[in-house]
């Protein structure tokens, strides 16, 4: 395997509904916007592509990666769709480092979207339940945030995690919001507006829940030759892991913990592990990551985070799963105020237990605010996290806020089902 | 030949809604032959109200949820009558929900763990109010008289107003 950088990335603004263009253009906007961020790379350079989308059935389209790759001016270079679930965009990121790190491409264009909007929302509902056994999960009431809500049921009676906890995180990825106008939905909230929100599936209410979107996304990877010839800043991807778990939720095995460095067996003997209430393909994801990287202990070696956080139950579990807190400590880990960028005034008083190191976490906003166009989410956080380490959070965002000084290593998180995919990426800057 | 061919006019129409850009109405809708293939036994049991599960032939460990061949060891299973009381794992009561069940909502989701099983399953609880359900609840199945040959022809009921302890379950190994 050879070194893979990250040269250049780009975003369309993240939509309820953007009706006037379609997937390939909404694909373009974000590739223009990434050629015209790095001057010196030309359509000429790029090798090939990897196009993440999620459904078939939102997109009425199939083979519609064939046409984004047309649209852009790549034919008759190499092209493939990935599809994860959730996963989708951040299995793409890595199947672009993939394709540049065996040397089958000099630099590979990722790109991915979605097109959410063209059915109501509760058939898109029933198309995201479709990523559920048919069988014997679907039909008995088929609604992800019904399944995420027996998680985190499940997650509060074995670890006392409280809605309170949960809703700090939607006024932080909110709040966070305010200042990236990519973002589909900022606001400033408090926990009494979360808790007041239309209950979805107890105990979640709407403001647990991400959105529906229409936005595409692109990132492009390099070997480190074309990266030095291309790019003056360009940002080092140290390391790429993923994991799996059983479709279905009532599969779920109750055995060990798997162990990251910074841990030991004998602190997890009484928990019965993952059950219903953590995910065991993102702590694998973030063992294969931390191994390739070299990170002994993530909470004091990663600069930001920007993880998967469809529901604020999830980002809860998806800290323990990453080793920015212990198992079980994901609702006080949020509580003290660790995962808060300091620069922001959320209106909240933290616990001030001071057990975790800081590390903000969505500083972007996440998916909770910014939207979630499945095919380009994971490489919207590529892009917000190649853009933190170059520095250049202002010039992107027209706002400095959300930078955070002297970031080198941060790490980027995609999650798909109730689990079943879960990639980690870790980029560091050079 | 013939220079004034014309393709036949019709007088239907299309569902516009708006026109800049373009939207318009697109129908799409189909019928699957639907196979449960391997897993038929456990629906033609529920007609018979029985609730069956899987045990694996090589490490013993017993799905609530049926599986032609072992998650852990990989050997085949064989058909393992469930009993018909189990503790509620864990529940929601969904408010909301896809499509095709926006019409039955608030529904209550629950995880029921049995003893002598390793996973769950996964069902609807009836005759209980949301704020009634707890985690550890002792529940019993019941089956629908006229089977439609889906999951949803077991459900389940509380089994009486008192919850019993919440035993663990066996560990995840067989
Ligand atoms: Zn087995």
């Amino acid at each position: 395997m050879r070194p893979v950088y990250m040269i250049t990335g780009g975003i369309t603004k993240f939509a309820k509904a953007h009706p006037e263009k379609d997937f390939r253009l909404m694909v373009r906007e974000a590739f223009d916007y990434a050629l015209a961020d790095l001057p010196g790379l030309t359509r000429a350079e790029i090798d090939g592509s990897v196009c993440s989308y999620f459904s078939d059935h939102f997109t009425r389209q199939l083979k519609a990666g064939a046409m984004v790759q047309d649209y852009l001016g790549l034919c008759p270079k190499p092209s493939r769709r990935i599809e994860g679930g959730g996963a989708t965009g951040g299995l793409c990121f890595q199947a672009a480092w993939e394709a540049v790190a065996s040397g089958r491409m000099e630099v590979c264009l990722a790109m991915g979207f979605e097109t959410m909007s063209r059915v109501n929302t509760w058939k898109g509902n029933e198309f995201i339940a479709l990523a559920s056994d048919t069988n014997f999960d679907y039909p008995v009431g088929g609604f992800y945030a019904g399944y995420y809500a027996m998680m985190v049921q499940r997650h509060m009676h074995e670890f006392g995690t409280t809605t309170d906890q949960m809703a700090m995180v939607a006024v932080k990825n909110h709040a966070n919001a305010l200042h990236n106008p990519y973002a589909q939905k900022p606001a400033r909230l408090t926990i009494d507006d979360v808790r007041a929100a239309p209950m979805v599936a107890t105990p979640l209410t709407i403001l647990d829940c991400c959105q529906m979107s229409d936005g595409a996304a692109v990132a492009l990877l390099a070997s480190e030759e074309a990266a030095q010839r291309l790019c003056s800043n360009p940002v080092r991807i140290t390391g790429v892991g993923s994991g799996t778990d059983a479709m279905r939720m009532a599969d779920r095995p109750h055995g060990d913990v798997i162990l990251l460095p910074h841990e030991s067996a004998e602190e997890y003997r009484e928990l019965r592990y993952p059950g219903v209430h953590s995910f065991r393909a993102g702590r694998m994801a973030a063992k294969l990551a931390y191994g390739m990287a070299g990170i002994g202990n993530p909470a004091e070696e990663l600069d930001f985070v920007e993880l998967h956080d469809a529901y604020t139950s999830s980002e809860i579990q998806t800290c323990e799963d990453l080793g920015l807190c212990r198992y079980g400590e994901g609702g006080r880990f949020v509580a003290s105020g660790a995962p808060f960028l300091p620069a922001i005034d959320y209106g909240l008083g933290f616990s001030g237990e001071e057990r975790w190191s800081r590390i903000p976490v969505n500083p972007s906003g996440g998916l909770l605010a910014c939207g979630h166009p499945v095919g380009a989410t994971g490489l919207m956080q590529a892009v917000f996290a190649f853009w933190q380490l170059q520095g250049t959070v202002a010039k992107h965002l027209g706002d400095a806020t959300l930078q955070i000084p002297d970031a080198r290593r941060g790490l980027i998180h995609s999650h798909a089902g109730t689990g079943t995919y879960i990639t980690v990426s870790i980029l560091e800057s050079v | 030949m013939n220079k004034d061919a014309k393709l036949p006019e019709t007088q239907e129409g299309t569902v516009l809604f708006n026109v800049d850009p373009i939207i318009i109405r697109y129908h799409y809708e189909i019928d699957y032959l639907h196979s449960y293939a391997q897993d038929s036994p456990f629906f033609a049991a529920l007609a018979k109200g029985k609730l069956m599960g899987s045990r694996c032939t090589g490490c013993g460990c017993v799905y609530a949820t049926p599986r032609g061949h072992c998650m852990e060891c990989g050997a085949r299973t064989e058909w393992h009558q469930l009993p018909h009381e189990g503790r509620i794992h864990t529940f929601t009561t969904c408010h909301f929900g896809g499509e095709a069940f926006l019409k039955e909502t608030p529904f209550t989701l629950v995880l029921v763990e049995f003893d002598g099983a390793n996973t769950l399953f996964l069902s609807r609880l009836v005759g209980a109010e949301p704020d009634e359900v707890r985690i550890g609840m002792a529940v019993r199945a019941r089956f629908r008289r006229n089977c439609q040959f889906r999951p949803t022809d077991v459900y389940f009921v509380p089994v009486a107003a008192l919850p019993s302890p919440p035993s663990p379950l066996p560990e995840g190994e067989g």
